[in-house]
């Protein structure tokens, strides 16, 4: 038998190594503006990445051929597990997941090694020598207290399977996702450290921050997205968000990302904020190591926290220290050195989005304390509190209101110095819209629901309608000829229509947000087979309930004909799973969409007397949450494949294909 | 505008924006913040009933009792006190007598701790925290706690 695993220690020792080279001689030639020593940087650093994919390959073969001879294999998975959850299982524990964390970042490591060639080689050689330290920590981290490739002396004959609950599709891909969106601000980190190394920054960095930071958004949007619809239909009580500690450990990352990106634009655009935009790019990140911390450490316990051993948070917290503490602290010497940039009056592009930024970093901040203050007083005081969904929605909430109200308006403001009461006239389409679905929701209601209702539903519409009164104005739609708008909306730059549709995209996740929490009904019944329990305008009869065998789990199932105004529109078949191996169960929701609203029925307990305990809920349109995440991502990817924005691509050759009509970008 | 005016305007908001997220904080800690309580601490500190607590600790063999619509209701302990605690409602699929268990909700006059939500672990090898440092306290608890579980479980599971 081959000995995978020694093969995959082996490499990801040899990875360590070859990241302590790409740590110190790139930084040393790029001192002694050395070309040889700073091009050691790009070679090293995709063999780097190909060395940690060995070691990654190596783990996820000894996971598909069900080798329990290695501890992490045999304590996380089982033969008779379908390969989707033997591969998933790889990243499904603690040991794994930090494999697949290096991964992530050698990856971006050697993206900027390979396609970096009209970087400026000393910033290049700097960024990749940041890169790698980030690589050295967290390598040796594994090595030390996380190594997944060790072994039992006698192998056991089966595994101790998976945690039932992460057997899902859902699983398999949230945590990738997330984790490049979790990394890949380390790009823009390793960025702004270098530029505060070399103190020079300029425009042309931010256009190359930009599109990292960008991309890395979109993985971090569709990742929280995934996780939020998982813990919707797996968790069986229809929650989607829970400001779990878990779940800010990611959200604040993405508010600081959501600022940075919003930044880098007036940085780029006008060589403004850059003191402000390197702070971001090093907050990002280290919100992004201290939720790596949060959620490994073994402080919160959750279902993300697959072990708990003091070592390794001791571990995480040193890393944290240094990066954080030491990336501050050049930040604070070297900061007051770099240039001031361009001039601009309080009402403008620029300073709208300063004020986007001002709201999203004190968002960031309300969750931040909220998130963290448990901890601190419990270590301090021994006083256990728990933070839960009141304390955000009380802060969180009228942080982000003047921040959506705002929305709409810095798109149209020119840059330098705009004109508000302009702006406003220009929006009154979009308030009117506003308005009337505050009337007509008003009426609907007849009064009796909460009055913030329709004037959030009024908000949530504002947000969307603005996003297209954008791009109305940009093509001069309903006022020149539609020809005229038409080729005038090809010429438009992508970022201009990514921008505009993810705006839009927020809207339309925050009207899920919205109806969801508002307008969701839920019922609680015992059902005897035979009988009929309705929500809104369903009726759902509990037909039968049967037991299936699945691959490593049996099933209790059951059937029930959902019928809307009498008819017949199909069946739901919720179930329960009871996993022998870990002497465990799950819930199986069954969900019925309807439009973008869904139906959604949960088993509870069978009781002795043969009756079935269900909790049905009738969620109005849940599923805009995450379609609206969907649609930002896709505003993201459209501004990323802007030609100005691509990686390194040059400037376009005929600037004049912009329209010169078009107004000021 | 000079820049300098420019700059203290921009201050200006910076100061207001932080003032309003500090200003919120402090509202919502004083109104949204649930303490943890043990069963004995419950006993002990002789909180008042309607106010919003969490308790934690095992469900006491035995104690699980069904009603009519669905609901339950359950002793909790942390071996030296006991707190009786009904609910309504689906509970749990971890949810098993002589297993850990949050609660959250308030006293009743009459001394029962009448539930909203009730929380159990996610895995066999999963003990909420809370509960882990409640039994701690009371000596239930010596080494590594997952260690604990693992073979208090299958003893009591069998």
């Amino acid at each position: 038998m081959l000995m995978i695993a020694e093969l995959g220690h082996y490499a990801l020792v040899l990875a360590l190594g070859l990241a302590l080279v790409q740590a110190v001689v790139p930084l040393v030639g790029a001192r002694k503006n050395d070309p040889a020593l700073m091009a050691v940087a790009a070679p090293t650093a995709v063999a780097q990445f190909c060395f940690i994919a060995l070691a990654f390959a190596a783990l996820t073969i000894c996971y598909v051929r069900s080798d329990f001879s290695v501890i992490n294999v045999f304590e996380n998975s089982h033969s008779a597990k379908p390969l989707v959850y033997k591969i998933s299982g790889v990243w499904g524990n603690h040991e794994g997941s930090m494999l697949l964390w290096v991964l992530i970042l050698s990856l971006f490591g050697a993206l900027v090694a390979s396609f970096g060639n009209n970087l400026p080689a000393r910033l290049k050689a700097n960024v990749l020598a940041v890169q790698s330290w980030i690589a050295v920590a967290f390598v040796l981290f594994i090595l030390v207290t996380s190594n997944p490739f060790l072994r039992i002396p006698e192998a056991p004959f089966e595994g101790r399977d998976l945690n039932p609950i992460l057997q899902d599709p859902g699983l398999a891909v949230h945590p990738p996702l997330l984790y490049v969106g979790y990394v890949g601000l380390s790009i823009s980190f390793s960025f702004a450290i270098a530029a505060l190394i070399d103190g020079r920054i300029d425009a042309a960095w931010a256009r190359w921050v930009r599109p990292w930071t960008l991309l890395a958004w979109m993985f971090l949007t569709l990742g929280i997205a995934m996780g939020s619809y998982w813990a919707y239909y797996t968790l069986g009580w229809g929650g989607w968000w829970f400001w779990d500690p878990v779940e800010n450990a990611s959200f604040m990352p993405w508010l600081a990302a959501t600022a940075l990106l919003h930044s880098a634009l007036v940085m780029e655009k006008r060589n403004a904020l850059k003191i402000w935009t390197i702070l971001l790019a090093i907050l990002a990140f280290s919100l992004s190591l201290i939720g790596t911390f949060l959620v490994r450490s073994g402080v919160l316990t959750s279902v993300h926290t697959f072990a708990s051993d003091p070592s390794r948070g001791f571990f995480i917290l040193l890393i944290l220290v240094l990066f954080i503490g030491g990336a501050l602290t050049l930040f604070a010497v070297r900061a007051p050195l770099l240039k001031q940039g361009g001039l601009f009056a309080p009402i403008s592009r620029e300073g709208a989005l300063v004020l986007n930024n001002l709201f999203l970093v004190a968002a960031c901040g309300a969750v931040f304390f909220g998130t963290l203050y448990p901890l601190a007083l419990e270590a301090l005081t021994d006083k256990k509190i728990s933070v839960g969904a009141p304390f955000f929605n009380l802060t969180f909430g009228p942080l982000f209101v003047p921040l959506l109200i705002a929305v709409p308006f810095g798109p149209l403001l020119a840059w330098k110095r705009g004109d508000l009461l302009g702006v406003a006239q220009r929006l009154t389409g979009a308030a009117a819209v506003a308005a009337i679905a505050v009337a007509v929701i008003f009426a609907m209601e007849g009064g009796g629901g909460p009055i913030l209702v329709p004037f959030a539903i009024g908000l949530a519409l504002f947000v969307m309608a603005g996003a297209v009164t954008e791009l109305v104005e940009r093509t001069g739609l309903l006022k020149v000829p539609f020809g005229t708008a038409f080729a005038r909306a090809r010429g438009l730059p992508r970022s201009t229509w990514g921008g505009a549709l993810a705006h839009f995209g927020l809207g339309i996740t925050l009207l899920g947000i919205i109806g969801e929490t508002q307008w969701s009904v839920e019922r609680i019944a015992e059902l005897k087979p035979g009988q009929t329990i309705s929500i809104r305008r369903y009726e759902l009869t509990f037909d039968r309930m049967a037991m299936r065998q699945g691959p490593n789990y049996r099933e209790l199932a059951a059937h029930f004909t959902v019928r809307r105004l009498g008819e017949e529109i199909g069946v739901m078949e919720p179930g329960k799973r009871t996993f022998p191996s870990r002497g465990s169960g799950t819930t199986e929701t069954a969900l019925m969409t309807r439009g973008f609203s869904q139906l959604y029925l949960s088993l509870g307990d069978l009781n002795p007397d043969g009756s079935l305990a269900v909790r049905l809920y009738y969620k109005p349109l849940v599923l805009l949450i995450w379609l609206g995440a969907v649609v930002m991502v896709i505003g993201g990817a459209l501004s990323l494949s802007d030609r100005r924005l691509r990686v390194g691509a040059p400037k376009p050759a005929k600037a004049k294909a912009k329209p010169a009509l078009a107004p000021a970008e | 505008m000079t820049r300098k005016q420019r700059r203290l305007s921009l201050i200006g908001a910076a100061l207001g924006v932080l003032a309003l997220a500090v200003a919120l904080v402090l509202v919502a800690l004083n109104d949204s913040i649930v303490f943890f309580n043990s069963p004995t601490d419950v006993v002990e500190k002789q909180i008042k009933p309607g106010t919003r607590i969490r308790i934690g600790g095992l469900v006491k063999e035995g104690s699980v009792q069904r009603g009519d619509r669905l609901a339950v209701r359950f002793d909790v302990t942390d071996g030296k006190s006991t707190v009786a605690v009904a609910y309504q409602g689906l509970l749990p699929d971890l949810f098993r007598e002589g297993q850990g268990v949050v609660a959250e909700g308030a006293l009743d006059a009459a001394g029962t701790f009448r539930a909203d939500s009730v929380l159990a672990k996610h895995d066999e090898t999963y003990m909420p925290k809370e509960v882990a440092d409640a039994l701690k306290k009371q000596g239930h608890w010596k080494d590594d706690y997952e260690k604990k579980v693992g073979a208090a479980q299958q003893g009591k599971a069998r």
